[in-house]
């Protein structure tokens, strides 16, 4: 299920956080636009938790549009006409790069096998990608959610690889409630019968009603009240009463069930407890001796933070904690809240002060 | 190269034109950036903090670093001396605290420039003295319940709290609309005073 995507092989083991390596790592990804003949016009987006390289082309699976087709082609903010635009799924998921599902030395299905994984080790193999694409030094890395993430992971433990840093819906560490909704999700995939310790890959019955319960109840951190009531309210689902039974009366639960069961059909139930474990375990400040502002010492690039004021995955303090550290290591720092009602997944919404702040800081 | 003085604020035209070429400048409320953008083409290294998300993305599309946030409860983000000078403009007279304001403003810049409007003008004094209504002239056009100004302070006002919290005046301009004018009757003359206070 990896479409037409280019597929880079990283010549050498990819260390990983873990204390292992991860031999002949593949990574699955796409391109936009041309890179120059100096090599200076190269834009990495980075994705988020179910995210994929399908940036702004149709997606292989679903037959959706790019995840951020609204944000990435020719003239657009992320301008293709301009610049050369790289995504990759990071290693861990299920579109193409090493992941879970993917076949081990020995023939068989990684599944749980496969090494548990960080952020840093994702943007490890991405560093790896750009290397074989001989891309020195990025104009700049750019993320939302997990994307936020790796972008500064990349600035804080390779500054030298971007000029630009805009992290947008994001976070330097995973708090505590972050944490407790990914445990959510994974429980409900491994209390799924069909789980089998993840070793499901040959068998008829794979992990679905455990794998769509935790994309629910993710998704419901993804919206805010005021969106969901805006969109629902207490409206029945094509009926004219209740049921008095557990029918999905409500609108809102219709919704999610489709949600959910959408989802199991382009995502790996063991990608999903990998990456939520990576992001559980995202801590900038911890991996550089517990102070974020060394995690940016001494960078030479510019960044830019976004957050959205009804966002309580990832809420504004979380971006001025980094803004604060970014000014305690004197790096050049903007930062904006946005009014946005959509929650968490309003960074891949329609936002025009957005647009404005991303081709800005792109561009200037 | 600098962009073209009549295009500053008069307040903010001073400010660019005694702030050293090269100096890290901190903009406390940079509004569109106008002064950031002619202290940047000085060669400066400057960054701002402005509490109007859409005024920072205008200032972010101009390749500014701007911080979304309030003079009251973001300044003490910023580390000691990171600065070499904090600029508030039009804003003391805004803030929770104009006394702790002014400690904020010379610890993180090693001097600052404060422009405000002089509350002891003429026209003031005489509105409030004849009309005996709380004052709306030409330096102060919003009424009382909707003026953002929660605390207006006076030439004479201004000296003293620079002298009591020890911060030296390296430097006082004062304007009537668009003229610069004399120090001397700076307080019942002068719309509008810059000061730049050393610590």
């Amino acid at each position: 299920m990896t479409g037409d995507s280019k597929i880079c092989r990283l010549s050498q083991p990819l260390p990983l956080d873990g204390g292992s390596a991860l031999i002949d790592a593949e990574i699955a990804y796409q391109t936009y636009g041309e890179l120059a003949a100096d090599r200076d016009n190269a834009i990495l987006v980075c994705h988020a938790l179910t995210g994929d390289q399908y940036l702004a082309d149709t997606h292989p699976v679903t037959g959706k549009p790019g995840w951020w087709e609204r944000m990435v082609g020719p003239g657009k903010p992320i301008d293709t006409s301009r610049h050369f635009v790289v995504c990759a799924n990071v290693i861990g998921s299920c579109m193409g790069s090493s992941g879970p599902a993917s076949i081990a030395p020995d023939g068989a299905p990684y599944a749980m096998r496969f090494p548990v994984i960080t952020i840093r080790d994702m943007v490890r193999g991405l560093v790896g990608l750009l290397d074989a694409l001989g891309i020195e030094r990025l104009h700049a890395v750019v993320g939302g959610s997990m994307g936020g993430m790796q972008a500064l992971s990349l600035a804080a433990n390779w500054p030298e690889r971007a000029g630009r840093v805009l992290v947008i819906a994001s976070t330097s560490r995973h708090s505590a409630q972050n944490i407790a909704f990914h445990e959510l999700g994974r429980q409900a995939i491994m209390a799924d019968p069909n789980w089998r310790q993840g070793d499901y890959y040959d068998c008829d019955a794979q992990p679905v009603a455990g794998l769509a319960v935790a994309r629910m109840a993710a998704h419901v951190t993804y919206l805010s009240e005021e969106g969901l009531t805006a969109k629902f309210g207490r409206n029945l689902q094509d009926r004219p009463e209740k049921s008095f039974g557990f029918d999905a009366d409500f609108q809102v639960e219709s919704y999610l069930r489709y949600q959910g069961s959408g989802f199991t059909k382009r995502f790996d139930a063991n990608s999903y407890l990998y990456i939520t474990r990576a992001m559980d375990y995202f801590d900038l400040a911890e991996e550089h001796g517990g102070r974020l502002s060394d995690a940016f010492a001494g960078t030479a690039a510019r960044f830019c933070l976004v957050s959205f004021d009804s966002d309580w995955l990832y809420p504004t303090s979380e971006s001025r904690h980094v803004v604060h550290a970014l000014n305690a290591a004197g790096a050049p720092v903007s930062f904006v809240e946005l009014s946005a009602p959509h929650g968490h997944d309003s960074f891949l919404l329609e936002h025009e002060t957005l647009d404005r702040v991303v081709r800005g800081f792109l561009d200037g | 190269m600098a962009e073209p003085r009549s295009a500053l604020r008069p307040d903010l035209a001073v400010i660019a034109d005694h702030v050293a070429r090269g100096s890290r400048v901190l903009d406390i409320g940079c509004g569109d950036g106008a002064l950031m953008a002619a202290l940047r083409a000085h060669g400066c290294d400057v960054r701002g903090i402005e509490i109007d998300p859409d005024s920072v993305g205008r200032c972010v599309a101009q390749g500014l670093s701007v911080v979304q946030g309030d003079a009251d409860n973001h300044l003490v983000d910023y580390p000691d001396g990171g600065f070499d000078y904090a600029v508030l403009s039009q804003t003391l007279q805004t803030t929770a605290r104009p006394d702790r304001m002014l400690e904020q403003l010379l610890r993180v810049g090693k001097r600052a420039f404060v422009s405000f409007p002089n509350f002891a003008q003429w026209r003031t004094r005489a509105a409030l003295m004849f009309g005996g209504r709380m004052p709306v002239t030409r330096a102060l056009p919003v009424s009382w319940y909707a003026t953002a100004n929660i605390h207006h302070v006076t030439v004479a006002d201004f000296r003293e709290l620079a002298q009591e919290k020890g911060a030296r005046i390296e430097g006082e301009w004062f304007f009537s609309g668009e003229r610069r004018i004399a120090a001397r009757g700076a307080n019942i003359r002068a719309e509008f005073a810059v000061f730049e206070l050393g610590r």
